[in-house]
């Protein structure tokens, strides 16, 4: 059992099941929601459907926690947040969509979404007042008790001549850091999060129009949702979750139930693109320019970013580009391409060992 | 003053009433009633539906929120109370970030014996526990409330100016607890900061390590380089040390939550200007 769960935890297994899952959850398409529909999926966004999810989740963890390797990582003063985000963003998806899916219903047999059924006003005082009061209260409460029952961490003083073997920065960033095994730090520490921020900030300028504002609902705006979704737990949480707690000594992968052994050994046979094509395929070595050398590359990302925003323009996203114009269309399709690329970049190196497409470490230029 | 009901506060003085119990009970003015009181809280006690409008109105804190609201935005369902407990965390957070500033010191010599100190020396020593945990809740309750922003399309217009404001306070909120990671100076504090400052080497343009730092250059004069880069920059010199610690603790104090202040002032008017919270049309 505990071996086929650190077997089924292996990043390239693991997300690809998630992908898998996340879309039938998540339907991005008509098409899909309907197969969503027919698996009745929706259960999950139940009160039976959320307490048997919380259930297997805490039962999980419990089980777990039998285990010392589980224990080790999961109970460790710093990564408690992220036991708790897994728990919150669980509950919070699961409260919102359970929102979503009534607002659906009610809308489908023609009503209003549940907000919008009582359109009297309340008093702050004391209506809002109070409720934001119990919240504080609360809030003080769960704080005290955590600070008193769970030190701050506190290691060995500084020491710059010995690191430690994982150096981990702070969780929030173990997304940003897990990132730096498929992409070089200028993508994933620097060019990367800083499209994060540009996305998000974009999000309202893309998806404009004020239909679906003020109440939870799925099926009106399902590509949204969807799309956000997948950024949000897929490559954000999910990334976190491995950086957090299934990466040991080297960055190597460990499951859950595994030691932390830094003597483990991986093999790093990651080839470039570059060699692919002169040693593995025209057999004549690497040219000694590095133009000639990553031109296959070059192209390949030029043509990513340049050739395939037309192409799509023209098939599968035809209407949107004759609704939103170059510039909104562009704007998403290259934010878009940048975020598939992750995943892409992910998909590459677990099937074909493949490192760099472009390497030109003259520059420090690898993609 | 729009209130009817109450006297206008004759101040209760003890002497008058001696003698006479009777009269006495029947002049005292309730305390929320005297003119003390009222001096502080101009509408008095708000037992009416003018006097808590009023209330509202009239406290500079209180304020922040409009006197009435649509009966779906004020359910915990809707809101998910995450923004209110994000500026409740940040307040938190200063005070007792105030209170640990009495006891710390950002030098290599001092800061993690002073560290230690907190903990064992200072009276109720969790202040520093309150302060790390608060800060980790706060990134959580920060992202919460953007997912909820998110799932009720309240980012639509004419909101989107304050969702944008929203992403640079979720950034800056993250930059706040990682500066604060390294100010207790154990391994976990440098070596998480080595991480992210060993990305900021591998900038575009701006780190010596970063594609395109050469062509910041005129003939042989280079720009960019070891000495003078991003990271060094974020570090104070070429290796983490003092200059680092002095660097992140003053950004950490005082140079971004000034910083987010200023975006929090502007978060929360433009919430009120946008219309207030999102609703469905």
């Amino acid at each position: 059992m505990k071996a086929t769960i650190n077997w089924l935890a292996d990043p390239a297994i693991s997300f690809t099941l998630i992908i898998l899952v996340f879309f039938l959850v998540f339907p991005i398409t008509d098409r899909l929601e309907k197969i969503s529909k027919r698996l009745k999926i929706d259960l999950l966004w139940t009160n039976t459907g959320g307490l048997i999810a919380l259930g297997v989740l805490v039962l999980f963890f419990v089980w777990g926690l039998t285990d010392e390797n589980f224990r080790l990582i999961v109970t460790k003063p710093d990564n408690v947040p992220i036991v708790g985000l897994i728990f919150l963003v669980g509950f919070f998806t699961w409260l919102s969509m359970k929102q979503a899916r009534e607002n659906d219903n009610r809308m489908g047999q023609g009503g209003q979404p549940l907000e919008a059924s009582d359109k009297s006003k309340v008093l702050v005082w004391p209506d809002l007042i109070y409720i934001e009061f119990i919240c504080l209260i609360l809030a003080t409460v769960l704080l005290f008790a955590w600070s008193i029952f769970v030190k701050a961490p506190l290691e060995e003083p500084a020491n710059p001549t010995l690191s430690p073997n994982p150096s981990k920065a702070p969780w929030y960033f173990l997304g940003l850091q897990e990132m730096l095994v498929y992409y070089d730090p200028w993508l994933a520490g620097i060019v990367l999060p800083t499209l994060i921020m540009v996305g998000l900030v974009a999000i309202p300028y893309m998806d404009t129009g004020d239909r679906g504002t003020g109440f939870y609902s799925y099926s009106g705006r399902k590509r949204a949702i969807s799309t956000f979704m997948f950024g949000f737990l897929v490559l954000w949480t999910f990334l976190i979750i491995v950086g957090t707690f299934l990466r040991g000594p080297n960055w190597n992968f460990f499951g859950p139930f595994e030691v932390w052994d830094a003597n483990k050994r991986v093999v790093l046979n990651n080839v470039n693109l570059s060699e692919y094509v002169y040693v593995f395929l025209l057999e004549t070595g690497l040219p000694r320019g590095w133009l000639i050398r990553e031109i296959w590359g070059i192209l390949l990302v030029v043509g990513y970013f340049a050739v395939l925003p037309g192409l799509l323009a023209k098939t599968v996203f035809r209407n949107l580009y004759e609704r939103w114009g170059t510039v909104r269309y562009s704007t998403f399709i290259v934010l878009l391409l940048m975020g598939m690329a992750l995943p892409i970049k992910m998909y590459m190196r677990w099937l074909f060992n493949l490192k760099y497409i472009v390497s030109i470490p003259e520059f420090f230029l690898n993609i | 003053m729009a209130d009817t009901e109450t006297t206008t506060g004759t101040p209760a003085d003890g002497g008058n009433g001696a003698g006479n119990g009777k009269k006495a009970t029947r002049e005292r003015t309730p305390f929320a009633e005297s003119a003390f009181w009222r001096s502080i809280f101009r509408s008095g006690v708000p037992r009416t539906r003018a006097a808590r409008m009023m209330g509202v109105l009239n406290s500079v804190f209180l304020h922040l929120h409009p006197v009435r609201l649509p009966k779906h935005a004020v359910k915990v369902k809707y809101t998910w109370c995450m923004g209110g407990l994000s500026f409740f965390l940040f307040l938190v957070l200063t005070i007792t970030g105030i209170l640990l500033m009495f006891y710390y010191r950002p030098t290599v010599e001092a800061a993690y014996g002073d560290i230690i100190d907190l903990g064992s020396q200072v009276p109720l020593g969790i202040m520093r526990e309150i302060h790390r945990w608060g800060a980790h809740l706060m990134v959580i309750t920060v992202w919460l409330h953007m997912f909820r922003v998110f799932m009720t399309g309240s980012y639509k217009p004419p909101r989107e100016f304050n969702w944008m404001i929203g992403v640079i306070l979720l950034v800056l909120t993250m930059f706040l607890s990682f500066s604060g990671y390294l100010l207790p100076w154990d391994q976990l504090a440098i070596w998480a900061v080595t991480v992210g400052a060993n990305m900021a080497r591998a900038a575009p343009l701006l780190g010596h390590e970063g594609p395109g730092a050469a062509l910041l250059s005129i003939g042989d004069v280079n720009f960019i380089h070891a000495g003078a880069d991003a990271k060094f920059a974020l570090l104070g010199g070429r290796f983490l040390g003092g200059a680092t610690l002095l660097r992140f603790y003053v950004l950490h104090c005082i140079g971004v939550p000034f910083i987010v202040m200023i975006f929090m002032i502007v978060h929360f008017w433009r919430i009120r200007k946008d219309g207030g919270i999102s609703g469905p049309t």
